[in-house]
């Protein structure tokens, strides 16, 4: 789960990283009465998962509350990249020194934790890291050994943190490595980590990704979720518990396993089509599981054919072809299905879909057939050409 | 022949009780053909669940019956404590099946098993398993789909796809030595630096088939493997060559990765090493065909 800046810093706050005071507001009004009590001057900043918000207008200072109204105004309902602003972040302005870069992550490849630590923080840090590589300072860290005080004051003379700064970031990078190592973060990263006139440290920014597999451990995090931006089948297919991502294309796609439906969407484009989507049932396809995937593909307008295409390992076909039979039942869907059941009992299943006999519902053997098929009734259907698109009766 | 597992592979079950999965799944794998020893559950001590007999911990069920394999699929909050408790026991090979287990979880049990246990080695968490085909399965995967005899090692990060290979060259009568499905996880237990490194030391694996996916760069490990110590042909596909890239939240990864973790990146560095690179599992599973018809 990916925090917004806000939620971030509310996050760092517990594990003692210092943040500027600030609040959050949907509406010109609350503002106006959160820069208000906070004390000019302020920093509205737009809250949207996504970078660049700043060359977008998303971010602004403003010195009283008539200014402040203004870019309340002008940055709530901002579209920004896609991202539509419904919240503002609204901060005590902090007078900048220096700005710095600190992260915590994984290194995959190394298997421990790295961190990474510079001295010339800002927007342009990812150019820095190509043009200028010796100046993020790396450290591992070993998860058994954790990251002590020492190491964080080594790293940042290594970095060339500023003299007076130093220790102010060593403790920063120490209540950092809390947060990602008892905070089961997937990505802790303070860009920019600044020194103020005033020879404070302050984390100005906030990226913070959560490792969901660890939310049964941190009931806290239920303060974080509900306010996420998805569009509407997005939305619908969260609710019913499936993976699913929006794609652009015309061809449906059900698949069980992430690996095999991005294996699907592959083979469809390699057949000439183009995916409507990405979605994973997961193991085990009931005709719950079945009826709410074709429910959720079914509300895509743009969605010419269906592909449902299963690989019976623990799963049986003749219960995935149980499901699709049901799940046609219940749900009225728009597009020809074709489906291709491969694996354990997959002749049995491929049985069942075929004494089923529904018009716009086709069954074939092996998943490079079944994606032509798919492909080819998109297209005819797009093409106008009347095909069992125009009126699937079952 | 086959690698890390094989007839004589005896197993324990952690966690095993009548309504697991870890029971549900064991019996199919002892269906097979595995030996399947003993099982670990310390409120059911004592007593045998369709004939495994249960022990208190997996140290007691070791002593015993002399198991040196163990399968995982507890539930997440429980599987760090459990590969732990099999390495400490002196298992040699752990399969964990568990998804969802915290990434800093697998991180600790990483360290902890390099550090204190080299001697073990860890399959998944979040994996498929492991099937020497006609010998010893452990895990999730169907046994009918596997075809004894070999030429082919298979090694997967994506479980489904993992299936739909081995499922295609069964079909096409192209035989396997082991199947290992890594798991896609942050830290998985087995790499498949480790999994080619085993397939090039075993005599009666010819050919390798590795299925990747998007995303971190076990991959291009692999590529740099293959191109200084492979011998065996490799054919390799990597799923999701037509995934959109995901919203990318900081700047971390980018700095780490760089450009690497794409399919396109994946596709071009296995390439590069010389491996036979398909678009998807049918093309791969057709020029492995083509690969073993000319094998000496």
């Amino acid at each position: 789960m990916d925090l917004y800046e806000y939620q971030g810093k509310q996050y760092f706050a517990r594990f003692g990283l210092p943040v500027p005071d600030g609040e959050t507001a949907d509406s010109v009004e609350e503002a106006v009465a959160a820069a208000e009590r906070l004390g000019f001057p302020v920093v509205l900043k737009a809250q949207v998962h996504v970078g660049g918000r700043g060359k977008a207008g998303g971010v602004k200072v403003a010195e009283d509350a008539a200014e402040a109204a203004s870019h309340a105004g002008a940055i709530l309902g901002l579209d920004i990249k896609g991202h539509v602003v419904h919240r503002l972040w609204v901060e005590r302005a902090s007078q900048i020194s220096k700005e710095y870069y600190a992260s915590f992550t994984l290194d995959r490849s190394d298997k421990r934790y790295l961190c990474m630590l510079s001295s010339k923080g800002g927007i342009d840090i990812e150019q820095v890291a190509e043009e200028d590589p010796g100046a993020i300072a790396r450290c591992h860290v070993d998860p058994l050994d954790g990251f002590s005080e020492q190491e964080a004051l080594a790293l940042a003379a290594e970095a060339g943190i500023d003299e007076q700064a130093r220790a102010g970031v060593a403790a920063c990078l120490v209540s950092l490595y809390r947060c990602y190592d008892e905070g089961d973060a997937d990505l802790v990263e303070i860009n920019p980590l600044v020194l103020t006139q005033a020879g404070g440290v302050l984390a100005l920014d906030a990226k913070v990704t959560l490792d969901d597999s660890a939310a049964f451990r941190h009931p806290e995090w239920a303060d974080f979720a509900g306010f996420e931006e998805l569009d509407h089948r997005e939305r619908l297919a969260r609710e019913r518990g499936l993976q699913y991502v929006g794609l652009e294309g015309d061809v449906g796609i059900i698949a069980n396993g992430a690996g095999l439906a991005m294996s699907t969407c592959d083979m469809v484009e390699q057949v000439g089509g183009r995916p409507a989507n990405f979605l994973d049932i997961g193991g085990g396809a009931s005709a719950e599981v079945m009826a709410s995937a074709l429910e959720v593909i079914n509300t895509d307008e743009k969605v010419k054919a269906i592909f449902v295409n299963i690989f019976g390992g623990i799963t049986r076909g003749e219960e995935v072809a149980n499901g699709i039979v049901q799940a046609l039942g219940r749900v009225d869907i728009k597009a020809p299905i074709v489906v291709r059941i491969d694996g354990t009992n997959a002749e049995q299943g491929r049985a069942i879909l075929d004494s089923h006999g529904a018009e716009g519902l086709v069954s074939l053997p092996t998943m490079l057939e079944a994606a032509r098929k798919a492909v080819e009734l998109a297209a005819a259907s797009a093409s106008g050409v009347a095909g069992p698109s125009s009126g699937v009766s079952r | 022949m086959s690698v890390f597992v094989d007839a004589s592979t005896k197993v324990v079950v952690q966690g095993i009780s009548p309504t697991s999965q870890g029971l549900y799944h064991a019996l199919r794998n002892r269906a097979y053909g595995t030996k399947v020893v003993a099982g670990t559950n310390p409120r059911r001590a004592g007593e045998v669940i369709e004939g495994i007999p249960v022990f208190a911990t997996v140290a007691e069920a070791v002593e015993a019956t002399g198991a040196d394999a163990s399968f995982v699929a507890v539930p997440p909050a429980g599987s760090a404590a459990a590969i732990l408790e099999a390495a400490e026991a002196g298992i040699a090979f752990i399969v964990c099946i568990t998804e969802f287990t915290p990434a800093h979880d697998e991180a600790r049990v990483y360290s902890r098993l390099r550090r204190d246990f080299p001697g073990t080695r860890l399959l998944g968490p979040n994996c498929p398993g492991i099937i020497s085909a006609g010998q010893c399965n452990i895990g999730i995967t169907s046994g009918d789909i596997a075809l004894p005899g070999g030429p082919v090692g298979l090694v997967s990060r994506s479980g489904t796809v993992f299936y739909q290979a081995m499922y295609e060259l069964t079909e096409k009568g192209v035989g396997q030595t082991t199947g290992v499905g890594i798991g896609g996880d942050p830290v998985p237990g087995t790499s498949f630096v480790d999994c080619l490194a085993a397939f090039e030391a075993d005599p009666e694996t010819k050919a390798v088939l590795l299925i990747g996916e998007i995303g971190g760069v076990a991959e291009e490990e692999a590529a740099a493997y293959v191109a200084a110590h492979m011998s065996k042909p490799v054919v390799a596909y990597v799923a999701g060559v037509t995934a959109p890239p995901g919203r990318k939240m900081g700047h971390a990864g980018a700095i780490i990765s760089g450009s690497t973790g794409t399919a396109a990146a994946k596709t071009a560095a296995l390439s590069r090493a010389g491996v036979t690179v398909a678009r998807n599992p049918t093309e791969a599973a057709q020029a492995m065909v083509e690969i073993v018809s000319e094998l000496p």
